[in-house]
C-alpha cells in the first residue's frame, strides 16, 4: 500500500473549493478507485459520475491535473504522486455538485442534427449494396463513447464558451459518420458552415489527442468536413463551374 | 451556455497541468520564425544561388535572373528601379502560402505564435475569438489552390535535379553525366516536398475523400488509401521537408560562396 493526496474539486453550482484527501492506494487501481475509497471512508456526500469502469460507458469524464481524461482509465502508476493530484469537473460545462457536470447540451445539440436518410434500396427485397471499405471509413467515428473529453478541451467551447454558435469535435464526428455514409442522401455542408460553426475550429487537435477511443477527430472528421465546406462555399473555380450547369 | 463548472475561466497561461505543455509550443516558434528568418534574409541575397548545374530551390523557378538556369534571361528593363528585386521574391509566395495555409501549420502556429491556446487545456490571453469563420482567416479556405501550385513546383523542382545531372567540363566545355552530393541534396529536396504535398489534406479531399463511395475516386480507391497512409504523417513531411529545403539553399549558397566543395561521386 502507498499513500496519495488527491486535491479535489468541491462544491455546487460552479461555487466551491478544493479539498485534500490523504488515503493509500494497492497496485493496479485506477483514479476512480481511489476517489471511490475516499467517498467511502472521508466523503460520503461527494458526487461523482460512473457507471461501467471499463472506458465504455463515457460516464468519468473529469479533468486529472488540468487533462481532461476518464478517471476508470487512468491508472494510479501513471500518475506523479510527489504532489497533490488536482482533480476536477469538466470546464466546459455547468457544474451540478462536485465532480458532476451537466452534459444534456450535448444531447440538445444531437437532436438538431439532420438524420440518417438512406438512398430508396438497392435490392427489390428492401436492401442496399455498399462496398465494406466505404463503411469502413465511418466506422472509426461511430466508436464514440459520448464521454465529451473532447468537447470539454476544444478551446471553443472551454475558454470561449460559444455554445449557441459551435457543436463541437463531438458532433463534427457524428455529422462526419452520417456525411460520409455511402448511403447517406441528406446534405448537412450549408447548417455545417452556418449553424453548427465548423469554421471556429482551428485545427489545434487537442480534442484527438485527448479521445480515449482514439478517433482521429481532427485529422479524419473535422478536416475533411472543412474540405466539404470549401467545395460548397469557397472554392471559386467550383461556383462558377457550378453556376454553368444550372 | 450557463454557468460553466468550477474554477473555469482562467488568465493566461494558466492551468492545472503539471507536464511540460510549453515545450512543444516552443520549439515550434523557434522551429517556425527560425526558417522565417533564414528564407527571408536569403530571398533578399539576390546572389550564391546556384553553383555548377545546382540551383536552390528558394530562387526556382528563376523567372528572371541573372544565372544561366533563368527562363527568360535577366530582369526587364521595366522593373521599377525603387522596387527591391531578387529571383526568389517572384516565386516564393507559392510554396510560403502553401505553408501558411496548411491545415496542420495553421494549428500549430495558432497555438505558438497566437496563443489561441497557447497549448491544449491552457488559458488564452484574449477572450475575443472569431477562428477561421470569418475574414481574416477564413482566406485559409484558399489553400487547395495554393497545393495546385505546389504540384506544379514538384514538377519544376524534379527538372532542377535532373539538371543537376548534367556537368559542363570546365576545360573542355563539354557536358557530361554526372552526380555529385549537391544532386542528391536536390533530389532529396524534391522527395520530400513530394511526400509534404501528396500528404496534403486538399490532395486526399480531391483524389477520394469528396466521395462518399471512394471507388469513385479520380485514380480509385488504391490511390486514396495511399494518400491517407502518406497523410497520418503529414506532420513529419512538413517538418522534414521544411527543414530540408533550408538546407537545399544552404548547401548551395555555401559550395558558390566556396565555403564548401561539392564532392562528385563520377
Ligand atoms: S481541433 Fe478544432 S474541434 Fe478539436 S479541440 Fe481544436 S478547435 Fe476544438
Ligand atoms: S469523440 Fe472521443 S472524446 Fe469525443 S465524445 Fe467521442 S469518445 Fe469521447
Ligand atoms: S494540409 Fe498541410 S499542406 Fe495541405
Amino acid at each position: 500500500m502507498a499513500l496519495a493526496t488527491f486535491s479535489i474539486w468541491r462544491g455546487e453550482a460552479g461555487q466551491g473549493k478544493y479539498c485534500k484527501y490523504t488515503t493509500e492506494f494497492s497496485e493496479g487501481m485506477v483514479v476512480l478507485d481511489v476517489i471511490h475509497k475516499i467517498q467511502a471512508e472521508q466523503a460520503n456526500d461527494m458526487a461523482v459520475r460512473w457507471n461501467c469502469k471499463a472506458g465504455k460507458c463515457g460516464s468519468c469524464s473529469a479533468e486529472i491535473n488540468g487533462m481532461p481524461k476518464l478517471m476508470c482509465m487512468t491508472r494510479m502508476n501513471q500518475l506523479d504522486l510527489s504532489k497533490p493530484v488536482t482533480i476536477e469537473p469538466m470546464k466546459a460545462f455547468p457544474s451540478i455538485k462536485d465532480l458532476v457536470t451537466d452534459v444534456s447540451w450535448n444531447f440538445r445539440v444531437k437532436k438538431q442534427i439532420k438524420k440518417f436518410k438512406p438512398r430508396p434500396p438497392d435490392a427489390p427485397d428492401g436492401s442496399w449494396r455498399m462496398s465494406q471499405e466505404d463503411v469502413d471509413r465511418v466506422q472509426e467515428f461511430r466508436k464514440c463513447i459520448e464521454c465529451f473529453l473532447c468537447q470539454d478541451v476544444c478551446h471553443v467551447l472551454r475558454e470561449h464558451q460559444l455554445h449557441d454558435e459551435f457543436v463541437g469535435p463531438r458532433y463534427f464526428v457524428y455529422i462526419a459518420a452520417l456525411e460520409m455514409h455511402p448511403l447517406d442522401t441528406e446534405d448537412r455542408i450549408s447548417e455545417l458552415a452556418k449553424a453548427k460553426g465548423i469554421g471556429y475550429c482551428n485545427i489545434t487537435k487537442c480534442c484527438t489527442k485527448v479521445c480515449p477511443e482514439s478517433i482521429t477527430i481532427t485529422d479524419n472528421a473535422i478536416i475533411p468536413l472543412k474540405e466539404r465546406v470549401v467545395d460548397e462555399f469557397y472554392d471559386p473555380l467550383k461556383r462558377l463551374f457550378r453556376m454553368f450547369r444550372r | 451556455m450557463a454557468q460553466a463548472a468550477a474554477s473555469s475561466k482562467r488568465g493566461f497561461g494558466q492551468t492545472e497541468r503539471r507536464d511540460l505543455w510549453w515545450v512543444e509550443p516552443l520549439a515550434i516558434a523557434i522551429g517556425l520564425s527560425g526558417f522565417v528568418i533564414y528564407a527571408t534574409w536569403a530571398a533578399f541575397q539576390g546572389n550564391n544561388y546556384h553553383y555548377g548545374p545546382y540551383l536552390s530551390p528558394f530562387y526556382s523557378p528563376e523567372i528572371f535572373g541573372d544565372s544561366p538556369h533563368s527562363w527568360f534571361g535577366p530582369l526587364p528593363a521595366w522593373w521599377p528601379l525603387w522596387l527591391p528585386f531578387s529571383p526568389a521574391l517572384l516565386i516564393l509566395w507559392a510554396p510560403g502560402g502553401f505553408r501558411f495555409t496548411c491545415y496542420y501549420y495553421r494549428g500549430s502556429y495558432y497555438k505558438a505564435l497566437w496563443a489561441d491556446p497557447p497549448a491544449c487545456g491552457v488559458g488564452e490571453p484574449r477572450a475575443h475569438y472569431r477562428g477561421e469563420r470569418k475574414f481574416p482567416l477564413i482566406v485559409q479556405n484558399i489553400h487547395r489552390y495554393f497545393m495546385y501550385i505546389a504540384v506544379l513546383f514538384l514538377f519544376i523542382l524534379g527538372y532542377d535535379v535532373w539538371k543537376a545531372l548534367w556537368f559542363t567540363n570546365p576545360a573542355t566545355g563539354a557536358v557530361q553525366f554526372g552526380m555529385g552530393v549537391g544532386t542528391l541534396v536536390l533530389a532529396m529536396n524534391v522527395s520530400l516536398l513530394g511526400g509534404y504535398t501528396l500528404s496534403c489534406h486538399s490532395m486526399r479531399h480531391l483524389l477520394g475523400g469528396r466521395h462518399d463511395e471512394v471507388n469513385k475516386a479520380l485514380f480509385g480507391r488504391g490511390c486514396y488509401n495511399c494518400i491517407s497512409g502518406l497523410n497520418r504523417h503529414h506532420m513529419k513531411w512538413a517538418w522534414f521537408s521544411l527543414f530540408w529545403v533550408a538546407f537545399s539553399d544552404v548547401y548551395v549558397r555555401l559550395c558558390s560562396m566556396g565555403v564548401w566543395s561539392d564532392r562528385r561521386f563520377f
